[in-house]
């Protein structure tokens, strides 16, 4: 049977037009971009196409582009940047949330023991951070406001244009880790006000290990990989050119057929959303109002995450879950328990991510799998068979 | 991959899943850090474990050492079901990932907890010392009490 691959939040599959584009770039034009013969000017010349469809993608310019290894280098050196642009001005405050990817929480607890002071913000229960809330934790020494623009594991997006809006008239700066939004909802550095932005390749069908940095013109960039002079001397190394030519392919192609894709995802992802809300004690988890077209997130009361995964991946479903049994730490995952969710019941979350690619049958068979693995999972679960009984309490 | 063909095997088709109605010892035991839970039937006739059956919530290897540790105690002596150590379900199961090596500790527990049951069902005397809380403290960080 053919796998169901559902888990594009995880990773996508690279497009044809990306691994097109990119395959003559592996052994026909090898070049080095910083050599002067022919061949190598002739990769420096897709990179600098590739760095023009980037710009014109996301409404920023040429120069404002800075190729990374993908959104996780992205994120620490806006980060980075950010904090020690502050540190010279004495402000040593900066303000995140509590559910932003590990590149960025793990970037500001390292800042946190340099003596940095972070203001986490609560993104309430529909996994939505409040203006008001960035507005109040706005201080005189605040160096740099970061929250992400999609959240990666339960797909609420943020109000990003008005937090960037009030940065701005703060004159603070603003990052955003926009890896899960962009080539899937529109984005735009200049209408959205935003000075840093990070995106990652293999989140829209590019390759993975490249990303980009935007950074806004004037804000100098603090570099995380000292090397050449490439990358206008902020992010050293040969360019991964096969990479690039492929990150601007899949983003051209997904912000050409945006509108498209998005009607198309999710209308797919409300009729999952709707058959698997018909399993008894189920909840989505985060606002759908403010969410992106394929990510959808549940939890199943008396079940496990892990349990149900590899259960899943036998009837050829891939899927994630948030379970402290699928994480290795014995914890379940940081943004469950950020919108205010028992341990327990994030115990039994499950991440669907579609795309466009995906067809109604294999909706209708993820339903139908789902229902019959949560069932049976359930027949072999005590703690359902106490919530049976009623000896514990339904929490959903 | 994560787990071994013989874990795998238990895990998608566990042996002795089931509640037992008429069980002459029920144990059930959690790990307080992960949240998972075990719960263990066993039934005994002139001390011989004759049926063993249980009932988990928790992760593939959770079930699966529930179902390996299920068919260990079938046919012995309630003393031999006491010294089943989670080690030796791991080696019959051809090992686990070492952050999971505390899901089978919870398996030894519930066999444990379903035996020590039994003892206090039948008015059976035992030495306490046989079921302090956590036997394997020394050897396992699931419940961080070390
Ligand atoms: C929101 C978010 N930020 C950052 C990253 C990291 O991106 P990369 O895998 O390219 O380092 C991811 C993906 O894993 C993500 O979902
Ligand atoms: S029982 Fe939770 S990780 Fe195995």
């Amino acid at each position: 049977m053919k796998l169901i691959y559902a888990d594009n939040a995880a990773t996508t599959r690279v497009s044809k037009t990306a691994l097109d584009a990119m395959l003559p770039y592996f052994s026909e034009e090898y070049g080095n971009p910083s050599s002067l013969y022919t061949l190598g000017q002739k990769a420096a010349e897709a990179m600098a196409n590739a760095r023009k469809i980037v710009a014109e993608c996301i409404g920023a310019e040429e120069r404002e582009i800075y190729f990374t290894s993908g959104g996780s280098e992205a994120d620490n050196q806006a980060i980075v940047t950010a904090a020690l642009l502050g540190k010279r001005k004495g402000k040593m405050h900066l303000i995140s949330t509590t559910f932003e990817h590990h590149a960025v929480l793990h970037t500001l607890q390292r800042l946190e023991k340099e003596g940095f002071e972070v203001t986490y913000l609560d993104v309430h229960k529909d996994g939505v951070v409040r203006l008001e809330d960035v507005e109040k934790a706005i201080r005189p020494d605040t160096a740099l406001v970061t929250i992400m623009y999609a959240n990666n594991e339960i797909g609420t997006i943020q109000p990003i244009r008005e937090i960037g809006a009030l940065c701005r008239s703060k004159g603070i700066l603003f990052h955003t880790d926009a890896v899960q939004a962009i080539g899937h909802i529109p984005v735009n550095v200049k209408d959205d006000n935003i000075d840093m932005l990070s995106l990652s390749a293999h989140k829209f069908h590019g390759p993975k290990g490249t990303g980009v940095l935007y950074c806004k013109r004037g804000i100098m960039l603090t570099n995380i990989i000292e090397g050449g002079a490439q990358e206008r001397g902020k992010r050293g190394g040969t360019e991964n050119v096969p990479g690039i030519v492929g990150t601007a392919a899949a983003l051209k192609e997904s912000c050409d057929h945006m509108e498209e894709n998005a009607i198309r995802t999710i209308a797919l992802r409300d009729r999952l959303a709707a058959g698997l809300s018909k399993i008894p004690h189920s909840v989505i988890n985060g606002s759908m109002e403010h969410h992106v077209p394929g990510t959808l997130n549940m939890c199943f009361e008396g079940i496990e995450g892990e349990s149900l995964l590899l259960l899943l991946d036998a009837k050829h479903i891939a899927a994630s879950s948030g379970s402290a049994c699928t994480s290795g730490s014995l914890d379940p995952s940081h943004v469950l328990l950020a919108i205010g969710l028992p341990h327990e019941v994030a115990h039994g979350s499950l991440r669907l991510s579609i795309t466009e690619e995906n067809t109604e049958e294999e909706i209708d068979y993820i339903i139908k799998s789902v229902t019959e693995v949560v069932e049976y999972l359930r027949s072999m679960s005590p703690v359902w068979d106490e919530l049976e009984k009623g000896t514990i309490k339904h929490v959903i | 991959m994560l787990y071994s063909e013989k874990v795998m095997d238990h895990f998608q088709h566990p042996r002795n899943v089931g509640k037992m109605d008429d069980a002459d010892g029920i144990g059930e035991v959690g790990n307080a850090v992960c949240g998972d839970i075990m719960r263990v039937y066993i039934k005994v006739k002139d001390n011989i474990i004759t049926d063993a059956k249980f009932i988990t919530f928790g992760c593939g290897s959770a079930i699966a050492t529930s179902s390996m540790a299920t068919e260990m105690i079938k046919g012995r002596s309630v003393d031999e079901a006491l010294e089943l150590s989670n080690k030796a379900v791991v080696e019959a199961l051809d090992g686990l990932p070492t952050h999971k090596i505390h899901c089978s500790v919870l398996a030894e527990e519930a066999v444990k907890a379903a035996v020590k049951d039994y003892y206090d069902k039948n008015g059976i005397a035992y030495d306490k010392e046989l079921f302090k809380d956590c036997e394997n403290c020394e050897d396992c960080d699931a419940c961080g009490n070390k």
